[in-house]
């Protein structure tokens, strides 16, 4: 039978730990909005992990860590374009520019960063090949799975929260009317300045988010982070309902009053 | 004969079913079960589809209240329910505010199904252990223009006033919108 489905009816931890029980050996291949990724196992235990195909070699992978710097980065991607990871790596320990266990260890620090990122994806086609395993040009790993399950099943929790906070991504957010706050005395990543340079009542949550980038869970950590430390709220407009014709069983507005007249004196008689 | 709807909505064991027998005219139709949950064992039973008031208005016109099940794993009633409704009342336990969370994803809910007039009710207001009305709006994260009002919901002039206060902000919403 094969594995496959939708990750908004069988999540990314439970995957895991399926694999990990069953000491899968294959390819997960996961196609969301975010990209499309591929993680690898042997026998249970994560050996590669890879979303699209940039950034996802080793040279890439390295400069990011800080293991190499910015020159020795173009030097290297002008000449790997016909070289494996595993040759780049041979090049780089010969050079003396890095140690077979720095480049292990850059690479088992990416591949979790890559599992952590999927864990925040909630909608995703998946399907699993037995056996597809074909990684001669890249260094793999042997990690095992459970430390990975344990976070993914925590960060499920966190995101059940996040939603039951922030319910809708179709609100409008407006800056707090706090005199005693001051923006830019805050401490903001990068991430949560992005945010708050869209925070304007004519844009929802969810505009917000294209623009910027993040997915549902992102977008819902930065703005929950936000509202906790007072800085935004929800626009008050938003309260304003709406009255409509199918409130009411005639379209006539005189007729509507008096309905909801006819009701109000008959409440207070009751 | 003429028919309009009020939904009654709240958390588990927020007192809706009372609210509604506090007013109905007939016999509160419901559809209570014993409960399986042990953490949801505060009361014997709970409503699994929905509870049914009426109050004949006149020989035309009939109200109708419906109470929504509390518990989450019953909410895909919840839209069903409040298709054409007049307006809703979100029921708040005031002695538990671990329902609190709730109280307002059902409030963001239910705003999101259909943006008719709603009133926020702090129930059980005579219980020693009832949070204070205004620390309730802190807690409930509402906005000043949202009526919050207090309620007893076994107690019918309070059920009246609360029902009250809805039809009147419907009528200051068609007053706003005439104008």
């Amino acid at each position: 039978m094969a594995l496959k489905g939708n990750l908004r009816d069988f999540s990314l931890s439970q995957l895991l730990n399926l694999i990990n029980l069953s000491k899968k050996t294959g390819s997960l291949f996961i196609e969301s909005s975010q990209g499309l990724a591929q993680l690898a196992f042997r026998n249970g235990k994560l050996v590669y992990a890879g979303i699209g195909s940039d950034e996802n070699n080793l040279s890439s992978i390295l400069y990011h860590s800080n293991r190499i710097n910015q020159s020795q980065y173009r030097v290297l991607q002008e000449r790997i374009t016909q070289m494996t990871d595993k040759e780049t790596g041979l090049l780089l320990i010969n050079a003396g520019y890095s140690t077979y266990e720095e480049i292990l260890s850059c690479i088992q620090n990416y591949y979790i960063e890559v599992v952590r990122k999927m864990f925040t994806w909630l909608e995703g086609e998946f399907h699993f090949e037995n056996d597809g395993l074909s990684f001669e040009e890249k260094i793999t790993i042997n990690l095992d799975l459970e430390n990975l399950i344990v976070e993914g099943s925590r960060q499920i929790k966190e995101w059940e929260h996040l939603q039951e906070e922030i319910p809708s991504l179709d609100l409008a957010m407006q800056f707090s009317e706090h005199p005693d706050k001051n923006i830019s005395n805050m401490n903001l990543n990068v991430e949560e300045w992005r945010v708050v340079s869209f925070i304007n009542p004519k844009n929802t949550i969810r505009q917000i988010a294209r623009a910027t980038h993040l997915n549902d869970m992102e977008i819902r950590r930065v703005i929950y982070g936000l509202m906790q430390a007072g800085m935004i709220e929800y626009v008050h407009a938003e309260a304003s309902p709406i009255l409509h014709d199918r409130m009411f069983p005639t379209k006539d507005r005189q007729q509507q009053r008096s309905l909801i007249n006819r009701i109000i004196d008959k409440i207070r008689s009751i | 004969m003429q028919n309009l709807k009020i939904v009654v909505t709240g958390p588990f064991s927020a007192g809706k079913t009372e609210f509604i027998r506090s007013i109905s005219e007939i016999d509160v139709v419901n559809t209570e079960r014993k409960i399986s949950s042990a953490a949801e064992r505060i009361k014997n039973t709970t409503t699994v589809a929905m509870d049914f008031g009426r109050i004949t208005v006149d020989k035309d016109l009939v109200l109708y209240l419906f109470g929504t099940p509390g518990q989450k794993r019953f909410d895909f009633m919840w839209e069903i329910l409040s298709e054409g409704m007049l307006g809703f009342v979100v029921l708040v336990d005031s002695t538990r505010p671990e329902t609190f969370r709730e109280a307002r994803f059902i409030l963001e809910t239910f705003r999101a199904y259909a943006k008719t007039p709603y009133v926020v009710v702090a129930n059980k207001q005579d219980d020693e252990n009832a949070w204070d009305v205004e620390d309730m709006r802190i807690a409930l994260r509402l906005d000043p223009g949202i009526k919050l009002v207090q309620c007893v919901a076994v107690d019918r002039e309070k059920v009246k006033n609360v029902l009250l206060e809805l039809l009147y902000i419907i009528l200051e919403e068609m007053d706003a919108a005439e104008s």
